[in-house]
């Protein structure tokens, strides 16, 4: 493994793992409210219970998500001196807001966990909603500086170095609202879908309390609509791919040949080395369709640009395919839901919609993180497009496969002793309503 | 050497402002991590009672805490890009060891607090925490020590020609940073020790707290004088700042004023005094770092002024500094008294 490919896959280790806690953090804690508000407007005890353990949840995964996070801002320099380097200064504005973002989330958090006795109702709620608010601007502020990397604005370049910057017109990039967008949505759909398949799947191994049924709905609320948004959201980001970033459309297409009225490919292998797309199933001009809109549209292929500029293809086509098809899945679902509530029917009454939320709740972490892939694979060999090479900004220093060894084992360790303490906390809720939902922390105060 | 008259502005400002992060970092996270060695060295018949409290004075903080540490290397990588990715290079082993502590640290806190409702488990991840509260300062040190050898910008121009020890070990692994490093450890273990005496109520559980608060105070002063007779050798630059230029006299009184004030409210029983005199010994040590660096950020070519970004992006951060410090200044207040409040409840 040459060590260019180990810093990117310490990279990418580390932000697949930092992106399903920073996505639950940006939607657990809406959902936390909603429970809260619900319980203010009704005063049934069980969604004062469902608030509370969400919270419990929250604090737990919040701090992993803060830790790993934090690691990610020190492996921009110690695997990407060059890409800092280079463009500290335009992405350095926004990572500050986000700073500012996530200190806020964090603090507000803190008065939220300690503060169910201490603050009335209204200010607890109001704590709350900060929480929810600032944790989306976090997400918002990360996804400019990635937005900048693939469509770069604001800079003036003179011999390979930036010479000039324009921080805000950085921040504001022609993909900045597209992918923040994006992101968010993808947050309270993977979450909120993902929430609702563990309350989908104890209501179908015989709990039957009441407090699964509201869980499942108020997730719903978040997850579903998101879910069902998406889609829209994905052709506004498809679209400015096409027209911004064409080599990456055209490799997460399989699209080697320039070609008017292109058509769209569901599945199949890239062969780079042939230049074609095997075992496809093609829909005659979709792709021109889908990526501008128009019948005969000149869609670019690889082979218009050069070979070095080439992304890999079947790993960016194949992610792609994945998180469309799981995006698809999840929609569905979401209709189907939204259905079966509109004809006023209870959707924990409904055997085959809770196996289908059972089956789909990981989809949306998964799509995600193969969205990912599409993204940030799809870019290279470029890590600021058309400015800078990714082999130009990691660090000089050899042997990085020490640290991407290690930084797995930790993450695969912290992986395994989240899971194992969110599926206690999940059994915990099986039988009976328990008296006393507060953590051992708050139990010593 | 002298006091050279240097430009201050707004770079000097954002230098100033990553110090003052910083200084809260140590204070507070660094506090934090004292609390984890004091979880790792509890012993005697309170033990339990020891961690307990240790636990319970940690609380919620921790996050928010850690955000310091967060706004420092964001601010260093937005206005000192140059400056940053040497140290990510040259620092690389030193750094990633910190963050694999602190990852421990975090997460381990957690587990153990929220986590699992089994005594063993919480007893494992109650180590986990204690060895990843004790290594994680010395790294933090070593890094610091490294950074004012010199020997890091030394490092950085010759990659490529010199071996991987001399570029990437070397710097970091010799006496002066190792000394930095055990000094962050006994100030961090001593600030914990003075700041839980300080906040306990019960009367034998301060005593023991106190005693600890001494042992480290003395591990402080032999830490200081070691560090400060290995610079003659490793780091002159360091050694010239803090003995030799025209406002390091007043400084070092200070700082020796602040660590006898600390000992002797110790030694008496003035908690609230033995609390301010060690914060105050601790920000004194890390100024005169600071001080005694200036104007360089990675001696010995890297300085606040031929690493700083263009001035647009500080004068953006500048006012979103100002915003987010009008609002966070308060809120991180009320969360204090929030969690005070619920404490004494």
């Amino acid at each position: 493994m040459t060590d260019l490919l180990a810093a990117r896959s310490q990279m990418a280790i580390s932000l697949g793992f930092h992106i399903v806690f920073a996505e639950i953090g940006v939607a657990m804690p809406l959902m936390m409210v909603l429970a809260e508000w619900r319980w203010l407007r009704t005063r049934e005890a069980v969604y004062l219970e469902l608030a509370r353990r969400w919270a419990k949840g929250v604090a737990i995964l919040f701090a992993v998500g803060a830790v790993s996070g934090t690691v990610l801002s020190f492996e921009l320099g110690l695997l990407w001196p060059g890409f800092m380097r280079f463009a500290g200064p335009i992405v350095g504005v926004p990572f500050s807001l986000e700073g500012f973002a996530f200190f806020t989330e964090a603090i507000f958090l803190g008065v939220y966990l300690f503060g169910w006795e201490r603050l009335s109702p209204r200010a607890h709620l109001l704590a709350g909603i900060v929480v929810a608010v600032s944790g989306a601007a976090s997400a918002v502020f990360v996804l400019m500086v990635n937005a900048w990397m693939n469509t770069p604005t604001g800079v003036t370049m003179a011999a390979g170095r930036i010479v000039a910057v324009d921080p805000v017109a950085g921040m504001l990039s022609p993909a900045a609202f597209p992918q923040a967008l994006h992101m968010v949505l993808a947050s309270y759909a993977a979450t909120g879908l993902a929430v609702a398949g563990v309350h989908a799947w104890m209501l179908r191994h015989g709990a039957t309390r009441d407090f699964h049924r509201r869980a499942l709905i108020v997730a719903l609320w978040v997850g579903a609509p998101a879910a069902l948004l998406q889609p829209l959201s994905g052709d506004i980001s498809a679209r400015l791919v096409a027209s911004s970033q064409p080599a990456k459309l055209a490799a997460l297409e399989g699209q080697f040949l320039t070609q008017r009225g292109a058509p769209l490919r569901i599945g199949g292998w890239p062969d780079a080395q042939a230049a074609t797309t095997r075992y496809a199933l093609e829909i005659p001009h979709g792709l021109s369709l889908l990526a501008f809109h128009e019948w005969n549209a000149e869609v670019k292929g690889l082979t218009a640009f050069p070979r070095a500029d080439w992304p890999p293809v079947a790993p960016v086509h194949v992610s792609f395919q994945v998180m469309v098809a799981l995006g698809t899945a999840m929609a569905m679902v979401a209709l189907w839901a939204a259905w079966v509530a509109w004809r006023k029917r209870e959707i924990a009454e409904q055997p085959w919609l809770l196996l289908a939320l059972v089956l789909v709740a990981p989809f949306g972490f998964i799509a995600t993180e193969v969205g990912w892939m599409v993204t940030e694979v799809g870019r290279q060999p470029w890590v600021v497009q058309g400015l800078l090479r990714t082999s130009d900004a990691v660090t000089p220093m050899p042997g990085l496969i020490v640290p991407l060894t290690v930084f797995t084992l930790l993450y695969v360790v912290l992986g395994g002793v989240v899971v194992a303490v969110i599926g206690a906390m999940v059994r915990e809720t099986a039988g009976e309503p328990a008296g006393d939902v507060r953590g051992p922390l708050e139990v010593r105060a | 050497m002298t006091f050279v008259p240097a430009p201050l502005g707004l770079p000097e400002l954002f230098a100033g402002i990553i110090v003052v992060a910083l200084n809260v970092y140590v204070l507070t996270g660094g506090a934090d991590f004292g609390a984890g060695v004091w979880d790792l060295f509890a012993s005697g018949p309170r033990r339990n009672q020891q961690r307990d409290f240790i636990a319970h004075t940690i609380g919620p903080i921790w996050e928010a805490n850690h955000v310091w540490l967060v706004l420092v290397v964001v601010l260093t990588f937005t206005a000192f890009p140059a400056a940053f990715a040497t140290l990510g290079t040259v620092l690389h082993i030193p750094l990633a060891l910190m963050l694999v502590g602190i990852v421990l640290r975090g997460a381990a806190f957690v587990f153990r607090g929220y986590g699992s409702r089994s005594q063993e488990e919480r007893r494992n991840w109650g180590r986990i925490f204690a060895v990843a509260s004790t290594f994680t300062p010395l790294t933090l040190g070593v890094v610091i020590g490294a950074v004012s050898t010199g020997a890091v910008g030394v490092a950085q121009a010759q990659i490529g020609a010199a071996s991987f020890r001399s570029v990437f070990v070397a710097p970091w692994w010799s006496p002066f940073p190792v000394a930095v490093g055990v000094l962050a450890l006994a100030l961090f273990a001593m600030l914990a020790a003075v700041y839980l005496a300080y906040e306990t109520q019960d009367g034998p559980l301060r005593e023991d707290f106190r005693r600890r608060a001494l042992v480290a105070a003395v591990a402080v002063f032999v830490a200081a004088f070691g560090a400060l007779a290995v610079a003659h050798r490793d780091a002159p630059l360091m050694r010239a700042g803090l003995v030799g230029s025209a406002w390091a006299v007043p400084f070092q009184v200070a700082t020796g004023l602040s660590a006898i004030t600390a000992i002797g409210a110790l030694w008496w029983r003035r908690y609230t005094v033995a609390r301010l005199a060690a914060a105050a010994q601790l920000s004194l040590i890390l100024w005169g770092w600071a001080f005694a660096q200036f104007p360089y950020l990675v001696p010995s070519d890297l300085t606040i002024r031929n690493t700083v970004a263009p001035r647009i992006t500080l004068v953006i951060v500048a006012w979103a500094l100002a915003a987010g410090a009008v609002l966070l200044i308060p809120s991180l207040l009320y969360l204090r008294r929030t969690f005070a409040t619920q404490r004494t409840r």
